[in-house]
């Protein structure tokens, strides 16, 4: 029989996923109507794959709901032609054929509501080989041959963490997930959630057997409503399976396993901070030693790892460390998934064996810029991150080297900019969101993210003055030597970095009171060009504040007294005569 | 959710499920904000006081701990909450000017509501639908790949919408 999935990941519903499957529904279909989680392509939603007998894939893509009898007659006829709008393209396909899944396996393929569906997809086989034939040291040992390191930005080897929590003394032991993901512009643990819970619930369970933790807990952003339910529904599921709880597979371990919705703070994915939180605390750090692992939730020893970091283990059990190792560079290795957003032509998630270039993300994958302007920079690493320039897109995708350009590999958010995004206004915009963020237990980070912002916006302004670099990096500095945790130490990259790459664009916001991107409204002018103008008067009719004047089929003119700098006359003009500068 | 009487005060009756299960738990106390977040909408001082006497927990570490979660907001909002994305995507794609676009139209900032209590505008952090970036996010229904010109289309729809309803 016939199967038709609908991608109903989060992006894929925004898109419109969930009216496409409602109007298949109403639809006479000769086969099983499924649902799946995130495919990956999420420039294409909404997604619905359809695979014949022999199991054989055909992917439609920007479906609508309009398109359900069409998809309906193509899989009950088998006639192509009924979709041939809507058939993937040669060049879409190579998005998901150049990657190398292991973290995302699954994803967008199983329906992640059934855990029958995960079952035979081999799904729980890594737990239970684990429990019935690993010793806990054994399993930690299979860890530390793999590489794997946190994937949650710094990259700390897991086998170490999990190593000291074993070795720590007392019996009752926590396994933590940190799927607070703050970062704005990523959203790879999401999609692992939504699209697969049952892969991070077993990396979990194994996890807590590796440790010898009685409880699991997931630490998960309440912004994410889909994954909360998703993850629900599969633990009640795996409990019951008897694979969540009282003597696990026979084998005499017992996990219990629960979800805690965080309350929107950006501090709380520093493991410490989360662990107040968890408690039902203000999420403020503590200082470390003594680290979780010794003395953590409730000063019990604890582990706490990123989602796509459990999402390797049941693979890294299964197929053997060695095999995890051979991919990737010697300092890192396996896989690392990007959301890759911006100013990029296909974005989605991207899952690739480490070592490849920025540039085979961004462009063998990504397809360049999405406008017809040349690629800038890319944002690695969000608030705590950097922007990599794109005379360095040959860069290596390995924690060393893309430390060593100032940014850091981050927890997986690659922000594509182009020409007209401002540098100034895009290290402004990373402190607005830390200072705001900045949970204010020290006075480093407190302070110094707020003066940072305010130096900045002044530069933005045109009010910069002369030693407004040099201020900044003395104070980005002071801040990464005093502050207490994570946060802090990290806020001053995305200045740092753009200083660095981009000091000609601070020195013209500060000495020619110019913004070479045009984007800084208050260092725009924007006027009309007296040769293209035809005089149709749809500017100042949509001018909301009067500054546009003229007669009709005479070229108008922008008085810069009233002007507010909206763009809505550049929105507007069908003959590109309005120009910014 | 007030009282009946009309004297302006919470029904804190509505709170005793949560309290009954909670309360005990140690480390609730944000589960026990979020779940009364859902019965009445806000956080009305009343209620953290109530939650503050049940649980045993300090009222100054109570409002302590709602202060710093962006989560919780301690007035009422409109009808329609707008959520409008400032993750970095949506920056890059022009966040800003949709921003801007709400103030010209409804004359609100972040974390104002409209004086017809209609429209509430939140900035947040990342909706995490960032390949439809710019994003925002009305109730629970997301708008993407917006433009200044669909942002008012939109809110003259659901505009509309609340008149008709209001008419009949």
């Amino acid at each position: 029989m016939k199967t038709v999935k609908v991608g109903q990941g989060s992006c894929g519903i925004s898109a419109g996923a969930a009216k496409v499957y409602s109007a298949l529904e109403a639809q006479n279909l000769n086969a099983k109507l499924t649902v799946t989680g995130c495919i990956g392509m999420c420039y294409l939603e909404p997604i619905v794959d359809v695979y014949d007998e022999n199991n054989e894939l055909t992917r439609l893509v920007r479906v609508s709901e309009d398109d359900a009898q069409a998809i309906a007659d193509f899989v009950n006829t088998g006639d192509v032609t009924k979709v041939e709008g809507l058939l993937v393209s040669k060049e879409d396909k190579m998005f998901l054929e150049n990657q190398t899944r292991i973290a995302l396996r699954g994803c967008g393929v199983i329906n992640p509501d059934e855990i029958e569906d995960y079952i035979e997809n081999g799904g729980y086989t890594a737990l239970k080989k684990a429990l019935c034939e690993m010793t806990p040291e054994a399993v930690i040992e299979e860890i530390k041959t793999a590489g794997l390191a946190g994937r949650g930005g710094a990259g700390f080897p897991t086998w170490f963490k999990w190593n000291a929590a074993r070795s720590s003394q007392g019996e009752e032991k926590y396994l933590i997930c940190n799927a607070d993901e703050g970062d704005p512009g990523a959203f790879m643990d999401r999609a692992v959630i939504e699209s697969n819970p049952h892969n991070l619930i077993e990396g979990m369970l194994i996890g807590a057997y590796a440790i010898g933790a009685k409880e699991a807990i997931v630490y998960v952003r309440a912004e994410y409503p889909l994954a909360i339910i998703r993850l629900e529904r599969a633990i009640e599921q795996a409990k019951e399976k008897g694979i969540i709880g009282e003597n696990i597979f026979g084998t005499g371990f017992s996990c219990s396993f629960r979800i805690k919705a965080g309350a929107g703070a950006f501090v709380c994915g520093e493991e410490t901070a989360l662990i107040e939180s968890l408690e039902g605390s203000r999420g403020m750090p503590r200082l470390k030693p003594p680290f979780p692992a010794q003395s953590g939730y409730w000063r019990k020893p604890s582990n706490i790892n990123n989602v796509e970091t459990f999402a390797n283990v049941s693979w890294i059990i299964l197929n053997g460390g060695e095999e995890f190792a051979k991919l990737g560079t010697p300092d890192s290795r396996g896989t690392k998934v990007f959301a890759i957003t911006g100013k990029i032509k296909r974005g989605g998630l991207v899952e690739i064996p480490m070592g490849k270039k920025l540039s085979d993300v961004i462009f063998g994958i990504g397809g360049g810029m999405k406008t017809d302007k040349e690629f800038k920079c890319v944002q690695l690493g969000g608030p705590s991150g950097g922007c990599i320039p794109a005379d360095m897109q040959d860069t290596e995708i390995d924690y060393k080297k893309l430390s060593a350009t100032g940014a850091i590999m981050g927890s997986g958010g690659m922000v594509v900019m182009d020409e007209s995004t401002c540098m100034v206004g895009m290290a402004r915009f990373f402190l607005d969101f830390t200072a705001k963020e900045s949970c204010g237990k020290c006075t480093h980070c407190r302070i110094g993210t707020k003066r940072l912002l305010e130096i900045l916006d002044r530069i933005c302004k045109g009010e910069g003055k002369e030693g407004d670099i040099e201020l900044l990096e003395e104070t980005c500095n002071e801040i990464k030597a005093g502050a207490l945790c994570g946060l802090g130490q990290t806020a001053p990259n995305p200045v740092l970095t753009t200083i660095k790459y981009y000091r000609d664009e601070y020195e013209a916001h500060i000495k020619e009171k110019r913004c070479p991107a045009g984007e800084c409204i208050d260092l725009l002018t924007y006027s009309i060009n007296a040769e293209k103008c035809k005089g149709c008067s749809l500017c100042s009719k949509r001018c909301p504040v009067g500054a546009i004047s003229g007669e009709i089929k005479k070229p108008y003119i922008i008085d810069n007294e009233k002007c507010i700098k909206c763009g809505q006359c550049m929105d507007s003009c069908r003959f590109g005569a309005v120009e910014k500068k | 959710m007030s009282c009946s009487c009309s004297c302006n005060k919470s029904d804190l009756s509505l709170l005793n499920e949560t309290l009954e299960h909670y309360a005990k738990i140690p480390g609730s106390l944000i589960t026990i904000l979020q779940k009364a977040q859902g019965i009445y909408g806000y956080l009305p001082a009343d209620v953290l006081n109530h939650i503050a006497k049940e649980t045993g927990i300090a009222a100054a570490k109570v409002f302590g701990v709602a202060t710093f979660y962006t989560q919780f907001r301690f007035k009422p909002v409109g009808k329609y909450l707008i959520m409008l994305c400032q993750g970095t995507a949506c920056h890059v794609n022009g966040s800003l000017m949709l921003e801007k676009t709400i103030f010209d139209t409804l004359g609100i900032k972040d974390g104002e509501t409209t004086e017809d209590n209609l429209f509430t505008l939140k900035n947040v952090a990342c909706l995490g639908c960032c390949s439809l970036s710019p994003v925002m996010m009305i109730n629970d229904e997301t708008y993407g790949n917006l433009t200044p010109e669909k942002v008012r289309k939109i809110l003259a729809e659901l505009r509309e919408a609340a008149e008709k309803e209001a008419d009949e």
